[in-house]
């Protein structure tokens, strides 16, 4: 008992991790094909939720209304369990790629929507007044001042969308999602190794979306503010 | 000549056979047998999970307010346990702590640490700096200053913190079924398999139902524990 015991449950662990990568090896085909069904889902959710999102956002903050709204979304978004969303979405949508799509926009609307709001509505209001007094058109003094300057923020609510888009989809499984999540809710078929193999992939992906998100974020920022974006951003503005 | 045995499911009402939108007589007899105590476990769930991370996360802060260099792997680490969709967290626990409780709650602990490390750090940072002036001035020591002051100066930011990693945790719980049957999941999970509307709608109601009261009563804590706030509050 005791050491002995906790040995075996350890070594029994790394059994399973290693009968997982060997998983990932011999079925990377399949892994390959679920994974990028994976993407077009998630991709697609999101694509759908920023033409929704980010415009809605940039124009409530641009005119500096709805704050009670724009920024109560996310809280309501917050406490929608996914798997009820995904439920729901069953029920009155049935099984399918319609409906698992639109419960990840459910899902990750609110948080994009918020966070574009804070950003253009957080924009220095000095900055603003210095672009109007240039003789910049409203339009202008969006895309070209306040835009630029809500950039960070901005892609902070998108890319907690993104990795919880990609985190969402497993469970969009049971509601005939495709991707990895297929083989997440089937142990009867793919056992243990197969899930935990499909786990680690899940989540490799979601560090990759963000990374890639990270990336396109950077290029996108104007140089005079790059020097705030350290490499990994863990964002840590407090949440209120 | 003996009766055949039947096995005795009850009757079904025309509505739950039909399996209509939302059946109240059902939801009503399996208020007992099912919700409440799938209700009760969620809560559990929940209060074991946020109070844990709490506390990691509070002694993470108070190390990150006195040494700097903590800050940075903390919230790196805190991070990077976040991005990790959970239902993929469940699954790659099960292999060390198998399909037990304890492989929920270190995952959602795990989740509630980005959120309340976070928050009570920059609560812990928010006294300005001339109210610090006046606690040494006062003679009162380092611990004195965090406890008397920097502390209770916290709150807001810290209740803040509790309010978001709470309202998440009871939304995050439910995907715990997925590993064992435990909390508002179990029934959603198992009506979805079933496609039987009324039970997904009861317990799913109940989650969200969950999330808003909790949040709401995290409010009225926040009022009570930081009375000098009311005048100018910070929602």
């Amino acid at each position: 008992m005791g050491v002995g015991q906790e040995g075996d449950v350890i070594a029994a662990a790394l059994d399973v991790f290693v009968d997982s990568l060997q998983f990932i090896v011999d079925e990377r085909d399949l892994l390959l094909e679920k994974t990028l069904e994976h993407i077009v889902l998630s991709g697609a959710a999101l694509l759908v939720s920023i033409a929704i999102a980010v415009p809605l956002g940039l124009a409530l903050g641009h005119l500096h209304r709805g704050s009670f709204v724009a920024v109560n979304v996310a809280n309501v978004g917050r406490a929608l369990p996914t798997l009820v969303v995904i439920a729901v979405g069953f029920i009155f949508l049935g099984i399918g790629f319609t409906t698992v799509m639109l419960a990840l926009v459910v899902l990750a609307v609110p948080p994009i929507l918020t966070n574009a709001y804070v950003a253009v509505d957080e924009v220095d209001r000095d900055a603003v007044e210095a672009a109007r007094g240039m003789g910049m058109t409203p339009s202008q003094v969006l895309w070209r001042v306040e835009l630029p300057l809500a950039l960070p923020l901005l892609f902070v609510g998108i890319r907690t969308a993104a990795v919880f888009v990609v985190a969402t989809a497993t469970i969009a499984a049971i509601a005939g999602g495709s991707g990895l999540g297929e083989i997440l809710v089937n142990q009867a078929a793919y056992d243990v190794e197969g899930l935990v193999g499909a786990a680690i992939c899940v989540s490799l992906l979601a560090l990759a979306a963000d990374a890639a998100l990270g990336v396109l974020q950077r290029s996108l920022t104007p140089a005079g503010l790059k020097e705030e974006l350290p490499a990994f951003e863990p964002d840590v503005r407090p949440v209120v | 000549m003996a009766e055949p045995v039947i096995p005795d499911f009850g009757e079904a009402s025309d509505c739950v056979a039909e399996n209509r939108l939302f059946c109240t007589d059902w939801v009503r007899e399996n208020w007992d047998p099912v919700l409440q105590p799938a209700l009760v476990e969620h809560i559990k769930l929940t209060v074991i999970a946020v109070g844990l991370g709490f506390v990691l996360s509070l002694v993470a802060a108070l190390l990150a307010h006195r040494f700097r260099h903590v800050e940075r792997p903390v919230a790196f680490l805190s991070a990077v346990i976040y991005t990790i969709p959970s239902l993929a967290l469940f699954q790659l626990l099960v292999p060390v702590t198998g399909l037990t409780v304890t492989t929920v709650e270190i995952a959602l602990v795990g989740y509630t640490l980005l959120i309340l490390f976070r928050n009570n750090l920059a609560g812990l940072r928010s006294t300005p700096p001339e109210v610090l002036e006046a606690a040494r001035g006062m003679g009162l020591t380092s611990n004195q200053t965090l406890w008397r002051v920097e502390l209770p100066l916290a709150l807001p930011a810290i209740v803040a913190g509790l309010r978001i990693a709470v309202v998440s945790t009871i939304a995050l719980a439910t995907v715990a079924a997925f590993v064992v049957s435990e909390g508002l999941g179990g029934p959603i999970l198992g009506a979805l398999r079933l496609d039987f509307r009324t039970e997904i709608i009861a317990a799913g109601a109940l989650a969200v139902g969950l999330a808003i009261l909790a949040d709401a009563l995290l409010v009225l804590a926040q009022r009570a524990v930081t009375p000098w706030a009311s005048a100018r509050r910070v929602t």
